[in-house]
């Protein structure tokens, strides 16, 4: 263990429940409670910490807010739909309700500052106020004066006040053309495999030793840690094989780790294909595993189910959008006229066209072309009902086609096709339609 | 309002004839009927999704009470939202009752808070999730109306807060727990929640997902997630393509915090199956319908929308106007139906007269032919399934894999006539043993069903057939004296030898004794045959049938499958048919001259090729508008284009654009383009 950590002005005790709840980031704690200060002291304006998903960003904040019981503020910016609600979630911790009601309807920056300062002059701060911005990557796309007054808060109020910046970017990708102050930057780099095996093996089995459930983190990261290094997932995926683990070893004493390993590895391989990929949920993954072994391969994951069923016609215009989609329109006599003479695919070529149209994706075409490929395609007369029409839209709803002019263009309302030639292909089966003969690419 | 409208439909129902009294016992008949088919279809549905409905019932029970669990593994999932994927097909518009049922379960058995929102009115994500807070704290308003204050409160509290985000919802939740489950359980009027009263999950039913926007939805559930620890979430996505689309809509951050689990419903072709088994080939419901507009029906399903709803629907309209007064069903009353019919043909000149002229008599036979119409439809159902289990599970179906397709042969043509069932008695006449007894089985577990006379003779007689192959003992080996010449075969060597030896072989094969069990076969297919021979005659056949069977074809079309462009070509070329008006009328493919302005216009524009000189097209015009004022042809005036001429056909052609058969092209200025081809 590492030393604990110290700082004047806070109680022993109390810094001691912080080291222990934040293994593996006493550096980054450190950082942060010497550029906190004391409470009473004024603290930096502004700072910034970033680092990648689950590397206990918001969590040392947590920590060290909670246990040091510093008065503070935390927002997610997801949730901040409207600066309002910004606003009021921080007058609600600070001042109370009363502030956070004072608030108009649609209160500009202006307001927040007169409010802050109105009530701040009545208590000023004995202690720094702290303001957690989560996923502050989303504060860029907000109003433009908003980011910067944040990282000035402390001028503008007047107050011992820091807010604190947490995010997966870079600072780079926030800096305002206008210029900005400038906060202080601090990274919390990835965990190492022996750091996340400590975190992983602190939320151990109550009724299984440490040094048991430790050995199985060993085996599960040797297996995961080459493809993910999540840290939530890595819990996720631990307490899901740790059932796993429990049916196998039956047969197995504790402190065998090595036959233990033998038996548990092609498991974890296995549930590396459905498990982590969320194909399976993780109620399903536990009966799964209760279940005998050969009825194994009867759960299907998500993506196994990519069948659709459609109605006759709707299948023949969802055929005519592929083939309007990814043949060029000139070839389109080529296809569908019964005497097109012969057209020699390397003379008719122009030069954009050689390029593959299955690399290129798929490109827009009017309903019209569509309409008129579709009456082509489709092996008996129908009539032109409104149901067809009927179909189109609920194709785009669908979302099999993807509409690409404005919704409030009537005429002429242009289309994408959004399948893959596997789903077209399955499709095109299902009614006894080559597509590949009638698709440019394979000409 | 709404008895005023049921009032309306009376009178349009037995509007223009005669007998009063009669309309309105029809009409109430009318509706009594359709209100017991719609009735019996509500409940089958219920029972035909009660399977999928119980699971997710069960699935949201289990999850609301894992999540207090305390063990190990339940504390380590804690921070996944429970969500069920459930897959409903592509029939959309038959998606809103199972949600209609599914949200009423669920208030009723396990939680109060239940929210479903469409994307079509959660554009953003302030919408939605204004939505939410709307939808579950108005229903928890309305369902314990116990307290009026409370209602004045919450609703206060809703309009006070400006900004609703899902931390009120925390509190408000929080607060109605704590309060119910400190209040006195007796004062309570109901508690419908039984498992767990205090901590009832929040569930958010998602209707369609796939019209939800990625971004919103994306957003929401980071947000819920972060609140998953004080309130108990769970969603449900309704999913109409596959389930793979989450995958396509949610990036792996998000979807990592939904523990979704999948259903499956049923398939809307056995949902339909199912439907036309109960509702169509049943002798309950006098109703029926002829061949072709079954065909008519069953093409809207298979070949547009899939929806169930619609096939309902489709049935609803016809039984309106099969029982007006007005249709072929009142015409019983005019004798010469009967005569008229090709099966009564034969009857003797004195009986036809007696016909017309004696009306007691005309009853009694009326009557008489109405009950042979019910006893055929009573004995015509079971002995069609009974066909059906024989022949569905032939190789390559030859009589059709459905019910329905076998019911449209029969409905047709005497299906004994037909070359399917022919091929499928040969086919059933090498049946193997196993297979025949069970489908015998099946058959008679089918006719055990029934109460009429005639079947059960015929259940008797087929228990006796199958109790013979029960007793069939294994065949007398007949093969002994063949296999003791292919004995005798492989001693000999000589070519001439052999073929003789094979040519003896495959006669005395052809007049081998049939076994017990083939003799016994050939009996049993007899039987079935003569059942069909006897019940399985096409409804024409039978006298007064169109008592009971809708036959209008065409009217179904037109009202189910509309076709907004022919009906807007048919009347632009011939406004004859819309507008009643004499001197519209005019032989084929020609316009009267006195059509309104757009006839006109869109005749002389079917004449153009794609480009169309606006000057030409107005002088053609005007020509004709000449002519129809009776100016005199060889003055000078004629066909010159005046001011309000000139008015006219531009208004003319500005609507023909409008409607979309014209627009204006930058290829040349003076020039309209044409949107449809073809023409004269």
């Amino acid at each position: 263990m590492t030393a604990v950590l110290q700082h004047p002005g806070y109680e022993e005790e109390r810094l001691q429940r912080v080291t222990e709840q934040l293994p593996c980031r006493e550096p980054q704690a450190r950082m942060l409670l010497s550029l906190m200060g004391q409470p009473r002291q004024y603290s930096y304006p502004s700072m910034f910490i970033y680092g990648h998903r689950a590397s206990g960003k918001s969590h040392v904040m947590y920590v060290l807010l909670k246990e040091l019981e510093l008065p503070h503020a935390t927002v997610s910016c997801v949730e901040c739909v409207s600066v309002a609600l910004l606003f009021e979630q921080v007058l609600l911790s600070f001042f109370g309700r009363d502030a956070a009601s004072l608030l108009p309807r649609c209160p500009y920056l202006s307001d927040f500052v007169r409010i802050y300062r109105q009530h701040s002059s009545q208590c000023p701060a004995k202690q720094t106020r702290y303001i957690v911005m989560e996923k502050a990557e989303l504060l860029r796309d907000t109003d433009a004066n908003l980011l910067p007054a944040l990282l000035r808060l402390q001028e503008l109020v007047e107050d011992n006040v820091t807010v604190i910046l947490l995010s997966e970017i870079v600072w780079d990708q926030f800096r305002p053309n206008t210029g900005c102050f400038e906060p202080l930057l601090l990274h919390f780099p990835d965990y190492s495999k022996g750091e996340l095996q400590q975190i992983l093996s602190q939320d151990r089995h109550p009724s299984y030793s440490a040094e048991f459930y430790s050995s199985y983190i060993n085996i599960l990261l040797g297996v995961f840690y080459s493809v993910c290094r999540d840290l939530r997932e890595l819990r996720h995926l631990c307490s899901l094989a740790f059932s796993l683990m429990l049916c196998l070893m039956s047969s197995v004493k504790e402190t065998d780790t090595h036959k233990l390993w033998r038996n548990i590895e092609p498991h974890l391989k296995k549930a590396m294909q459905t498990v982590y990929l969320r194909e399976v949920s993780s109620l399903q993954w536990e009966q799964l595993q209760q279940m005998e072994e050969n009825e194994c391969g009867a759960m299907r994951g998500l993506s196994a189910h990519t069948h659709v069923e459609l109605p006759y016609y709707s299948k023949f215009l969802l055929i005519a959008a592929y083939l309007a989609s990814y043949n060029p329109a000139r070839t389109d006599k080529r296809f569908f006229l019964k005497h097109h003479g012969k057209i020699r695919k390397t003379n008719f070529l122009k030069k954009n066209e050689k390029t593959s149209n299955h690399l290129l994706g798929p490109k827009p075409f009017p309903l019209d072309r569509l309409l008129a490929i579709f009456y082509s395609v489709v092996d008996s007369r129908v009539a032109p009902t409104a149901s067809i029409f009927s179909q189109i839209s609920s194709l785009v709803t669908l979302q099999l086609l993807t509409r690409v002019s404005h919704d409030d263009q009537l005429d002429a309302p242009k289309y994408k096709c959004a399948v893959s030639m596997d789903f077209i292909c399955a499709i095109s089966r299902t009614v006894n339609f080559e597509i590949v003969k009638y698709l440019y690419d394979f000409l | 309002s709404k008895k005023r409208k049921a009032a309306s439909l009376e009178d349009h129902f037995t509007h223009g004839c005669e007998g009063a009294d009669n309309s309105q016992i029809r009409f109430k008949l009318c509706q009594a009927l359709w209100d017991k088919i719609k009735a019996d279809t509500e409940v089958l549905q219920d029972e035909l999704y009660r399977k999928i409905l119980d699971s997710l019932l069960d699935f949201t029970r289990k999850c609301s009470s894992t999540r207090r669990h305390s063990d190990w593994a339940s504390q380590m999932r804690a921070s996944e939202i429970p969500t069920a994927a459930l897959v409903l097909g592509v029939n959309v518009p038959d998606h809103d009752m199972t949600f209609q049922s599914l949200s009423e379960l669920l208030q009723q058995s396990v939680t109060p808070f239940v929210a479903s929102v469409q994307a079509k009115e959660c554009a953003a994500l302030k919408h939605l999730m204004k939505r939410v807070l709307e939808r579950i704290m108005g229903t928890v308003v309305d369902v314990d109306d116990e307290d009026e204050e409370d209602v004045e409160q919450t609703s206060a509290q809703l309009h006070k807060s400006v900004h609703c985000s899902l931390s009120t919802l925390c509190d408000w939740y929080s607060s109605k727990t704590k309060k119910s489950s400190t209040g006195t359980p007796g004062k309570r009027r109901s508690s419908p929640v039984k498992d767990d009263p205090q901590h009832p999950p929040v569930v958010i039913i998602f209707k369609d997902l796939e019209a939800f926007s990625p971004k919103v939805l994306q957003d929401f559930i980071l947000i819920c997630s972060r609140y998953i620890g004080r309130l108990p979430l769970m969603f449900i996505f309704g999913i109409a393509t596959s389930p793979s689309t989450i995958q396509h809509m949610l990036p792996h951050s998000v979807s990592s915090l939904l523990c979704i689990e999948l259903f499956q419903s049923l398939s809307c072709t056995q949902h339909l199956a199912t439907v036309i088994d109960k509702l169509i080939l049943t002798h309950q419901f006098p109703f029926k319908l002829n061949s072709k507009v079954m065909q008519v029906l069953i093409s809207i399903f298979l070949f547009h929308d899939f929806s169930v709803r619609n096939f309902i629907k489709g049935i609803q309209v016809q039984s309106g106007s099969y029982m007006s007064p007005r249709s072929v069903c009142c015409a019983v009353r005019r004798r010469r139906l009967c005569i008229c019919h090709p099966s009564r043909e034969k009857q003797e000149a004195q009986d036809q007269v007696n016909l017309l002229t004696n009306d007691a008599h005309l009853k009694v036979l009326c009557q008489k032919l109405v009950k042979h119409l019910c006893k055929y439809h009573k004995n015509y159902n079971p002995v069609l399934r009974c066909l059906h289990t024989l022949s569905s599970n032939l190789p390559r179906y030859p009589l059709g894999k459905q019910l329905r397709e076998l019911h449209f042969i029969c409905l047709e043509k005497n299906v004994w006539e037909s070359e399917e069932y022919h091929t499928a008695m040969k086919l059933l006449k090498v049946q193997s043993k196993d297979e025949l007894i069970a489908s015998l089985q099946r058959c008679v577990d089918i006719l055990q069903l029934v109460k009429s006379k005639k079947m059960k003779k015929a259940l008797v007689q087929l228990k006796e057939l199958l109790a013979k192959f029960m007793q069939l003992d294994a065949p007398p080996s007949t093969e002994d004296c063949v296999t003791s010449r292919v004995r005798n075969l492989q001693k000999k060597t000589d070519l001439f030898q052999l073929q003789k030896t094979l040519l003896e072989m495959n006669e005395s094969r052809r007049a081998k004794k049939l076994s017990p069990f083939e003799s016994l076969r050939n009996e049993t297919l007899e039987f079935i045959d003569g059942l069909v021979k006897t019940h399985l005659s096409p409804p024409e056949s039978h006298p007064l049938y169109e008592v009971c069977y809708y036959s209008s074809s065409t009217t179904v079309r037109r009202h189910l499958n509309a076709t907004p462009r022919t009906s807007i070509q048919a009347a632009l070329s011939c406004p004859y048919y819309y507008l009643q008006n004499e001197s519209l009328k005019t032989e084929d493919g020609t316009v009267s001259n006195a059509a309104p302005d757009i006839c006109i216009a869109y005749k002389l524009h079917l004449e153009c090729g794609r480009l169309i000189n606006l000057y030409d097209w107005l002088e053609a015009y005007a020509t004709v508008v000449s002519a129809a004022e009776a100016n005199n042809p060889d003055s000078t005036d004629f066909g010159k284009v005046e001011e309000v001429k000139h008015a006219r056909f531009i208004q003319a052609v500005s609507e023909l654009e409008f409607l979309g058969f014209i627009k204006s092209t930058k290829q040349k200025t003076d020039h309209v383009a044409r949107l449809t081809w073809g023409g004269c």
